[in-house]
């Protein structure tokens, strides 16, 4: 290597887009968004066929229009922020996790029991990785304590902190609930600190009572449902075989009329016959009153009967396109729009993450079932393949540092040349293990789909940061996932 | 950053570091997140009244900004420095630089 080669230049790691007639730049290793002008589009187009030497890439540019002083001052900038890079340039290899990770939410699996038996269920259907055999069917009082007192050991300083109430159902085990809320609060309080409730529901249990105590205590509330009666009822049944839409519907009017306290959700399972995304979020949104709205195709392996194939993979992503258009449009005039899934990517977006793992499974986030044994995450709960030790002794360290090798982006090859890897970093543990056998394999079945709603989401991000930047503020005190 | 304007969080870090790059004159006053190693210049071979402590007896000044040296050595010290001999031949060098922090760029070259 010699000093000469710091002057030679090959373009750095970014993906380009365009919005709203201007011009941006997604800085790849940085997680980074700028918009660029005419000048920064030359200097790549001289780029783009292999690298320059300076005084090469001077010429060209100042063929192209700029002075020799504007072209230096360019490239240097350019060098600075690694949109280019000297030939010496080495990529920084991903810095190590720290030794000590304080957990910031514990997702409370009370109880692993169902009164629907929805076909594609993780927890029961054809792919499901729990053992549930031999231990409990509901956590009991001594086990979910000691679960709150884990947790307020485990989370460090973090000013706030979370326990996520899930099942099951969980509202099978709503006394359990109640407790939990009361005995989090006290030692919460104890300790000067704050802990936040959320809770999963399919919402067959909620009753007049209920709802008021959720109001009351500021317990987040998302609802699985999967939209009008004739799409919701294909899968989501009782053991009858009975769909559960007529059950839940007035009961999810009376959540959203009389649960004032904080949004409610509602969480979407895409399947092979339950696909018109853009009915169903009319129907949630519009029809019953759903805040936000957000919609996941279903986990499974390849060829069950409800996976969505490639095509209607394609037909989701178009009728995702048709809402996110609608969101800019609200975004622009400052309004909400209720469709999750581009507030929450542009959220990660405004925060500039670039994540080392997909989520916070095994890392601030970790499950406990009913018995006790900590898992990565709810979806891993009652498998004891995938125990990382339990409530009463702590975390397996061994097995934990395991789990999160596998999952590190540094393990994933694939992911090495993909631009969207900052926010996608491989896709779901949980998926991939059903996939393809190993929580560390990225989901290599969703590529395409994942780059694409990457740029769609850029693109909306561009095109509010140009013409109402004031709304993105609201990400911007938002704690990226 | 003349041709870039960040838009998120991350992007602000990295204009916050290009800026630092491109200081025009980077000294001990550089007080940024990014500051650069680099070395105090001045003389502190011997006691020298006026290089480890000001004229008062002060530290506060004390070999900042480095600009201040080629100021310094033109008037006060001994040390056969590179600035123009204010004895013979280019007695009004500094006349137009009464406030070296900011009238430095008013130095300019001596020619022979």
């Amino acid at each position: 290597m010699t000093a000469a080669d710091t002057r030679v230049y090959r373009l750095g790691e970014f993906h380009r887009f365009e919005s709203a007639g201007a011009n941006f730049l997604y800085l790849v290793p940085a997680g980074a968004i700028f918009a660029v002008d005419t000048a920064v589009g030359k200097l790549i187009a001289c780029l783009s066929s292999g690298e320059l030497p300076h005084e090469q890439l001077v010429d060209d540019l100042a063929a192209s229009g700029l002075t020799i002083g504007d072209a230096d001052e360019l490239i240097e900038e350019m060098v600075h922020a690694n949109v280019i890079l000297g030939r010496d340039s080495v990529a920084e290899p991903p810095s190590k996790l720290p030794d000590v990770f304080p957990i910031q939410t514990l997702v409370m699996n009370l109880t692993n029991q169902c009164n629907l038996s929805c076909q594609y269920c993780y927890e029961f259907g054809a792919d499901k990785v729990a053992t549930p055999e031999g231990k409990p069917k509901f956590m009991d009082i001594a086990t979910a304590k000691t679960s709150v007192d884990f947790l307020l050991a485990e989370s460090g300083d973090r000013r706030s902190i979370h326990i996520t109430f899930f099942g099951g159902e969980t509202l099978m085990n709503y006394p359990l609930l109640k407790e939990v809320v009361a005995y989090g609060n006290q030692r919460a309080a104890e300790q000067g600190r704050h802990i936040d409730f959320s809770l999963t529901t399919n919402a067959t249990l909620l009753t007049p009572a209920i709802i008021e105590f959720l109001s009351e205590n500021n317990i987040g509330v998302t609802v699985s449902m999967d939209g009008p009666k004739e799409m919701h009822d294909r899968l989501r049944v009782f053991s009858n075989g009975k769909g559960s839409y007529d059950i839940i519907e007035p009961k999810v009017r009376a959540l959203l009329k009389n649960h004032r306290t904080r949004p409610i959700t509602a969480r979407v399972t895409l399947t092979a016959g339950v696909s018109d995304v853009i009915r169903i979020f009319r129907h949630l949104k519009q029809d019953l009153g759903f805040a936000e709205v957000g919609f996941a195709p279903v986990t499974s392996s390849a060829n069950q009967l409800y996976s969505i194939n490639a095509t209607g993979m394609d037909s989701v992503l178009d009728q995702f396109h048709t809402l996110a258009d609608e969101y800019l449009e609200h975004a622009l005039r400052g309004e909400s729009h209720g469709f999750s899934n581009v507030s929450d990517t542009l959220a990660e977006l405004c925060q500039g993450v670039n994540k080392s793992h997909p989520c916070g499974a095994g890392l601030g986030l970790l499950g406990v079932g009913p018995s006790g044994d900590i898992a990565p995450c709810h979806r891993f709960v009652d498998s004891d393949a995938h125990a990382l030790g339990h409530i009463s002794t702590g975390i397996d360290k061994a097995k934990q540092a395991d789990f999160l090798t596998r999952g590190n982006i540094a393990s994933k090859y694939d992911c090495h040349t993909c631009w969207a890897r900052p926010l996608c970093a491989g896709g779901c543990h949980h998926e991939a293990f059903v996939r393809y056998g190993d929580t560390g394999h990225p989901n290599l079945h969703y590529c395409d789909w994942i780059r694409d709603w990457t740029d769609t989401c850029l693109r909306i991000y561009g095109a509010i940061a140009a013409k109402n930047p004031g709304f993105l503020q609201q990400f911007a005190e938002r704690k990226a996932s | 950053m003349k041709h870039m304007r960040a838009l998120n969080k991350k992007a602000g870090r990295i204009e916050e570091y290009v800026a630092s790059r491109n200081e025009d004159v980077v000294a001990m006053q550089d007080r940024s997140a990014n500051q650069r190693p680099h070395v105090p210049a001045g003389c502190a071979l011997m006691f020298t009244p006026g290089w480890e402590v000001d004229a008062a007896g002060g530290t506060a000044g004390l070999c900042q900004p480095v600009e201040r040296d080629i100021y310094d050595c033109f008037v006060s010290c001994y040390w056969p420095a590179q600035v123009p001999d204010h004895l013979n031949n280019a007695p009004d060098w500094a006349a137009k630089c009464a406030t070296a922090t900011k009238d430095w760029r008013n130095l300019d070259l001596v020619f022979p």
